[in-house]
């Protein structure tokens, strides 16, 4: 049934018993106004919609019955028994039409038009003792009127399904007004009015045959009564009352116990944990399996279908088509994903808006739409679906996207950036303005959105839950919005933390990863004027003190006895943990002493004194049984200034800027043998290893080392010094596959991200050649040479040879694997091609798509998603790359491996591990255009 | 719940003052002072119980203890009463209450025991007592040896809101 049916018969019926109880109460109380004015405005509710749901028959009844109720709340009819009685009938009539409604999911037909006479006569005839007398005898007359009609209307329409209560009815009034009736046995109609509920139309279909078979008379009152009370009690097991309706403070109030019982629980484990053998153990499983269905089980009370907060949706979309005259099919996926129901409450609202958004803004107009070559009708799609202890809600239209010429000039018209800052941003980082207050795109503003409160709403909304809001657009193609939400916000999982001696929690869906800092280490903490930050994989990363924020005390730490120190100098030790988190698209650091693990945590508000601190979203009470302060890292973000716009998301920055324009690599630079800096491409580093030198090995005449359940050979660069016995070493440890090897270095300098620029091709075997790296002069190491002393099968090639220069070739290499990517990209370098990279065939195509043009594509076989052989395909089918020469580049290369090649398009077919095959193909592939061209 | 009828309760009956009619009180000493509340107010008495400090809260807010299942919110009265704080080491016991829903522990230097006191010996405030105390006391009751300062609880965990607004 339909879900707004449904709730509509609920809801109804659930306000004329009210109202049942209520007129009953004013009978005796007929001046009670406050009664009235309840009475009058459930029964408002009703004929509201009645009229809302298309339902014209209801409503023109309890539009009659409202009228009467109007005229007695105003004071002009006195509520006399009469007027009670006579709502009561238009109560009733109200309910046995629902009855049909229910059961058929439309509206009986028939005709109330004796009742509507009398209430109407009754609401102008003012209720008199005449009037009473006149309705007294009116209705005798008129109930006559209305068998007859009754069965007229039934047996001139017999297979119209007619409701078993009216049959029970027009049976009983047929036999009031001493006309014949019916003669199929009551029993029967109790069967199947019982079944009705059940079956629905089928017994319906059945019912009116019962009504125009009007032969045996005097059928007996009794059970025709019977009839009715078994009508009554079919009713009762139908859908209005499958479900309760329980006051939201009591399923609160049970979720908070359960939730004590399960911290009880925890506890309890705790102790037996410690204990070896207990009796307690038994019954404890048994209390925990218990515990843990009980918590399950009122969970989901609390789920709801996310349909519920999408109800709505349809009729704003369908309305909203007509006012912007527009077409537009509203889609919705995955109605029935469950989420709780406080989620749903908060989400409810930013749905609508963005829908609404979509309509108005995204969707164009029929004729914009035809002209842009697309269908007429636009559509909105809304998608849920569950991922992870998280829940996914995509708002997608096929509209015009966003444009991001008249989002930049909005930017500054409202001065929200200026054009240079303008400039350096992507577009994606462009689009991303709309969720700033103030910021609407549409030129006009109309009824339906623009009021400039918009995405900044939905947005701060959003994350108020620990929710993220991300878009994708591409002008003329359309928008997706993609909502991720947690499942409840009564249970989390948080990080447990210290600091300062104090322990507090942070909720784990806003937590990145965890970094741990020493001041020799890779990480440590360092500081532009007093602010700490973390260079985290070639980004920023702002840090904000948690115990400078908390105004905790200094640590009690033993080694910090050396005497008066600046504090702050103190406060960030040598030894920290950062906690890297992420609020919306903003990513900071919060400097902990100590993690702990996580804990399944129940979120209760902090004491009324405290609620200004927005550092803190709650408290709660750990398994051990101690009280901790939950961070919200929305408040620390919002407290310690979260970052601009043009500063968010330097993820996607960075992966753009790496993509293409500047090409930055990032450099790991060490020391080995001597010491002139040395660096290789950190992509190509797995790990960074310290090894106890002890446990180094000799094997095969090479140097080993157990690690990670496997022999890992360890290579030293030539002319390093024979190792030491024991003492620590730090190791490069680079991957790929199943191999591992290790370098062993001096000392681990610095990351730094460069352009890759290399600048000499090096004669020495070992290296690549050399290039200017923060400033200095750096040997670039050919880690493809140790490798193959490592594993003299890893590539089978030899030493690269210099090549000569080709002219600044532009080259665009397609590989899944990093190791690959992170090794032929300085390879193609030195040999002076111009590389591009990219992970994907998909990405390939996407630059395609861009406009980029490349003079040679080298591409893997064995990709994810689309091979080479598809890529090859695509290219060459129809793309402004169809010319471009192929190269196709794999771990096996069979002769019919090489016939597919050429068959899809490659011009050559090279094995990965032969470089030099590689660059001696891309030289005559190359020599071979220009010679054609 | 019980807990509004008897706030009502306690508030009238000092001032309706039935002749031989007592009320029940928690005696407990700040800095030498006795003081009382309501004993229908008081849920719990605790000895010394582990307290979470709570950082960025008021001076007086000592921090939260969880009170079976229940985070409780510790009140340093003698900060609250603006006395001067108690030595380091020192004792402590806490009255739990609860206003507005919501759980207090009010922690004071030492409870005593409860004191059945006929509203003939209650008598309004000095019009010269200290504000801070005149700010949340109820009245005075005159014990034999000494005074007994009524505090009223309402009042005295009022000011979060009060202030926070």
């Amino acid at each position: 049934m339909d879900d707004l049916l449904s709730e509509f018969l609920t809801e109804t019926g659930e306000g004329l018993a009210v109202l049942d109880v209520e007129l009953v109460k004013l009978e005796k109380n007929p001046n009670d106004q406050e009664l009235l004015s309840n009475i009058f405005r459930l029964m408002h509710t009703i004929k509201g919609t009645c009229g809302f749901l298309g339902l014209p028959r209801l409503e023109s009844v309890a539009h009659a019955g409202e009228n009467v109720l109007g005229k007695i709340r105003d004071g002009e009819l006195a509520a006399t028994p009469e007027a009670v009685s006579l709502i009561l009938e238009c109560l009733d009539t109200i309910r046995s039409l629902l009855v049909t409604l229910e059961e058929t999911e439309a509206e009986p037909e028939g005709d109330d038009s004796d009742l509507i006479a009398r209430l109407n006569a009754f609401a102008e005839g003012g209720g008199t003792m005449q009037a009473a007398a006149a309705a007294e005898s009116e209705a005798a007359a008129e109930s006559e009127a209305a068998a007859e009609a009754d069965a007229e209307a039934a047996a001139q329409m017999p297979p119209i399904p007619e409701p078993a209560s009216d049959a029970v009815e027009a049976a009983e009034a047929a036999e009031a007004a001493d006309a014949p009736a019916v003669e199929q046995p009551a029993e029967e109609i109790v069967a199947q009015s019982a079944e009705t509920a059940v079956t629905e139309e089928a017994a319906a279909a059945e019912e009116p045959v019962a009504a125009p078979n009007t032969q045996t008379p005097r059928s007996t009152r009794k059970e025709a009564k019977e009839a009715k009370e078994s009508a009554k009690e079919s009713k009762g097991s139908s859908i209005a009352n499958q479900s309760i309706r329980v006051n939201v403070d009591l399923l609160e109030n049970l979720m908070t116990m359960v939730s004590e019982l399960v911290l009880t629980r925890n506890q309890l484990l705790q102790i037996l944990r410690s204990q070896k053998e207990s009796e307690f153990a038994a019954p404890l499983q048994r209390l925990n399996h218990v515990v843990s269905d009980l918590q399950e089980g009122v969970m989901k009370t609390r789920m709801q279908p996310i349909g519920n907060a999408w109800a709505k949706l349809p009729r704003i979309v369908r309305d909203l088509s007509i006012e912007l005259g527009k077409k537009i099919d509203l889609v919705m996926k995955g109605a029935d994903t469950e989420l709780d129901r406080q989620v749903l409450e908060l989400i409810k609202d930013p749905l609508t808006h963005m829908v609404r958004n979509s309509a108005d803004h995204g969707l164009e107009t029929p004729e914009e739409r035809v002209a842009a070559g697309k269908p007429e009708t636009g559509k909105i799609i809304l998608n849920a679906y569950h991922e992870g202890g998280h829940i996914i809600i995509e708002i997608s239209d096929d509209g015009r996207g966003l444009a991001v010429e008249k989002l930049k000039k909005k930017v500054l018209e409202n001065g929200l950036a200026t054009e240079a800052e303008l400039e350096s941003l992507s577009e994606q980082q462009i689009q991303k303005f709309i969720f700033k207050a103030g910021f609407s795109t549409a030129t006009e503003v109309t009824s339906v959105s623009g009021r400039g409160v918009g995405m900044d709403v939905v947005r701060t909304n959003i994350e108020k839950i620990g929710g993220t809001i991300e878009l994708s657009s591409t002008e003329g193609k359309g928008t997706v919005f993609t909502i991720k939400i947690p499942l409840t916000l009564a249970i989390v999982s948080a990080l447990i933390v210290e600091c300062g001696g104090e322990r507090f929690a942070i909720p784990q869906i806003s937590v990145l990863e965890l970094v741990r800092t020493r001041a020799d280490s890779e990480h440590s903490i360092e500081h532009i004027s007093d602010t700490p930050v973390l260079r985290l994989r070639n980004r920023l990363l702002p840090l904000v003190d948690l115990r400078e924020l908390m105004k905790l005390n200094p640590p009690h730490r033993p080694q910090s006895d050396d005497g008066e120190e600046d504090p702050k100098a103190h406060s960030i030790g040598a030894d920290n943990f950062i906690v890297v988190t992420q609020v919306g698209s903003y990513t900071f650091g919060i400097i902990v002493d100590r993690v702990f693990d996580t804990e399944e945590i129940v979120v209760k508000p902090v004491a009324r004194i405290l609620r200004d601190n927005q550092m803190f979203s709650g408290n709660t009470i750990l398994g051990d049984g101690s009280v901790v302060m939950i961070l919200d890292p929305n408040g620390i973000a919002a407290a310690t200034g979260e970052v601009q716009l043009a500063e968010e998301n330097s993820d996607v920055m960075a992966e753009r800027h790496a993509a293409r324009r500047e090409e930055l690599t990032a450099m790991l630079v060490f020391r080995a043998v001597d010491e002139s800096p040395k660096a290789v491409p950190l992509g190509l580093v797995a790990r960074l290893e310290e090894i106890d030198l002890s446990k180094v090995e000799s094997s095969n005449g090479q140097n080993v080392v157990q690690y990670r359940g496997q022999l890992m050979p360890l290579v030293q660069m030539e002319g390093a010094k024979p190792l030491a016995k024991e003492g620590r070493q730090p190791v490069l440890v680079f991957c790929d596959r199943d191999r591992t090897m290790g370098l062993i270095v001096d000392e681990i300098v610095d990351i730094v991200e460069e352009r890759m620029n290399v600048e000499l091709t090096s004669q020495r075997p070992g290296f690549v050649g050399s290039a200017i790296i923060g400033g200095h002069a750096t040997d670039i190491v050919d880690v493809a040479h140790y490798l193959t002393i490592a594993f003299r099968d890893w590539f089978g090639g030899e030493p690269v040879d210099s090549f000569d220069t080709e002219k600044q070739t532009r080259i665009l290499l397609v590989d899944d694997s990093p190791f690959f990517r992170n090794l032929l990209s300085p390879l193609l370098s030195v040999a002076g091609y111009d590389v591009t990279t990219v992970e994907s065939a998909s990405a390939a195509l996407q630059l395609c798509e861009q406009g980029e043009t490349f003079d040679v594509i080298i591409s893997d076989i064995e990709m994810p998603g689309m091979n080479g052989f598809e890529f090859a395909e695509a290219i060459k089918q129809d793309s402004r790359w169809a010319d471009v020469p192929l190269v196709a580049l794999s771990s096996f290369a069979t002769p019919r491996d090489l016939a597919r090649g050429r068959a899809v398009g490659f011009r050559d077919y090279v094995a990965k591990s032969d470089r030099e095959a590689l660059l001696t193909s891309l030289h005559e592939t190359l020599a071979e255009i220009r010679g054609a061209a | 719940m019980t807990r509004k009828n008897s706030t009502e309760s306690e508030r009238s009956s000092p001032g309706l003052g039935g002749a031989e009619e007592t009320q029940d009180f928690v005696t407990f000493t700040i800095a030498k002072q006795l003081f009382g509340i309501p004993v229908l107010k008081v849920q719990d008495v605790l000895a010394s119980y582990q307290i979470t400090r709570i950082p960025l809260a008021p001076p007086e807010i000592m921090g939260s203890l969880n009170l079976r299942g229940r985070v409780v919110t510790a009140i340093d009265m003698r900060a609250r009463l603006g006395l001067p704080p108690r030595e380091d080491g020192a004792e402590t016991m806490s009255i739990v209450v609860e206003h507005d829903g919501e759980l207090y522990s009010l922690v004071v230097d030492a409870v005593g025991e409860v004191l059945a006191l006929p509203f003939s010996a209650f008598d309004r405030n000095p019009p010269t007592l200290d504000p801070a105390f005149r700010a949340f006391s109820d009245g005075i009751y005159r014990l034999d040896d000494q005074l007994l300062v009524v505090l009223d609880v309402n009042r005295l965990l009022d000011y979060g809101r009060s202030e926070a607004a």
